[in-house]
């Protein structure tokens, strides 16, 4: 078998390393950095509520077209039922990480998750 | 009707320069064929060549076949002064930038490894900056950071290795001016 260990001194094996737990680093700041806590609901562009992540419930928010429900259930969410035609929101199904929303735009209802820290996305961008 | 020559004065370096940019862009050729996952994970095969080079003959050299080797690429490959070509030179200077210092770590430690390993994080976070602030101003980029810093550590670990070995074989050809 070819000697790679010959070719890598000390202070390389140190880079090797260091550069090994910068990456590791960077994956999991980037990768992992948002772990939902928080629920923002929001209706007529206005806060409803902001509830935590933690308990499971079944919140009911009135719109222009009536009642939207809203699941919190095993740390995620998702909007259960909603009274807009197309039904967007309702098959965007369970939203679990920082960040992901889901809109029902006819009944003027978002739901978005939230981690302590505010991060980009498209959206707002 | 006499022919008339121009004759460029050239010195011994520059030949050596010429062949050594000549080496490392047949490598970057023969990498292109290289299908890649995602625009910008390359091996960066040429990069052995500049660091032999950096190794043997100094940085100046080193910078002269990194610079022709992205001039002359880009020629070859037809993107000259095309977006692929900045982001190549912007990556080329930084990793000039950061050899420039690290080749003064002490050497009995710090071999072609770690030159190539800086030299890998340094080019790929010129290509990102020069993507972020010029080509895609977006925040979603930082998704792929992590991509590009694995394939900088385990490219930058092999090439790095590559060149220690033929820096340790003195019948290699190519070192030997």
């Amino acid at each position: 078998m070819y000697p790679v260990l010959a070719h890598i001194k000390i202070g390389d094996g140190l880079v090797l390393l260091l550069g090994s737990l910068f990456t590791s680093w960077l994956t999991v700041i980037l990768w992992h950095g948002g772990v939902a806590d928080k629920v923002i609901i929001r209706s007529g562009g206005k806060i409803f509520r902001e509830v935590p992540l933690s308990r499971d419930q079944i919140i009911e928010v009135s719109g222009p077209l009536g009642l939207s429900q809203i699941a919190i259930h095993n740390r995620q969410v998702r909007i259960a039922a909603d009274p807009s035609p197309r039904q967007y929101c309702v098959h965007q199904g369970w939203l679990k990480q920082a960040g992901e929303i889901s809109i029902c735009l006819p009944n003027q209802v978002s739901v978005e998750l939230n981690s302590g820290s505010k991060r980009y996305d498209s959206l707002n961008y | 009707m006499t022919a008339s020559i121009t004759k460029l004065s050239t010195t011994e370096e520059d030949h050596h320069i010429a062949r050594m940019a000549a080496l490392a862009l047949g490598l970057s050729v023969l990498e292109a064929a290289i299908p890649s996952p995602l625009p910008g994970v390359k091996p960066g095969l040429a990069n052995i060549v500049t660091l032999i080079v950096l190794a043997r003959f100094g940085w100046r050299a080193a910078a002269w076949v990194s610079l022709l080797r992205v001039l002359a690429g880009s020629l070859l490959m037809g993107n000259f002064l095309a977006p692929g070509f900045f982001l190549a030179l912007s990556g080329a200077l930084c990793s000039l930038t950061v050899l420039a210092a690290s080749r003064h770590l002490p050497q009995r430690w710090f071999g072609p490894v770690t030159h190539s390993i800086f030299a890998a994080f340094a080019h790929i976070a010129g290509q990102l900056l020069m993507v972020y602030f010029w080509l895609i101003p977006h925040a979603g980029l930082v998704y792929l950071v992590p991509i590009f810093a694995i394939a900088a550590l385990v490219f930058g670990a092999v090439n790095g290795l590559i060149s220690s070995h033929f820096l340790n074989e003195p019948r290699t050809g190519i070192v030997k001016s």
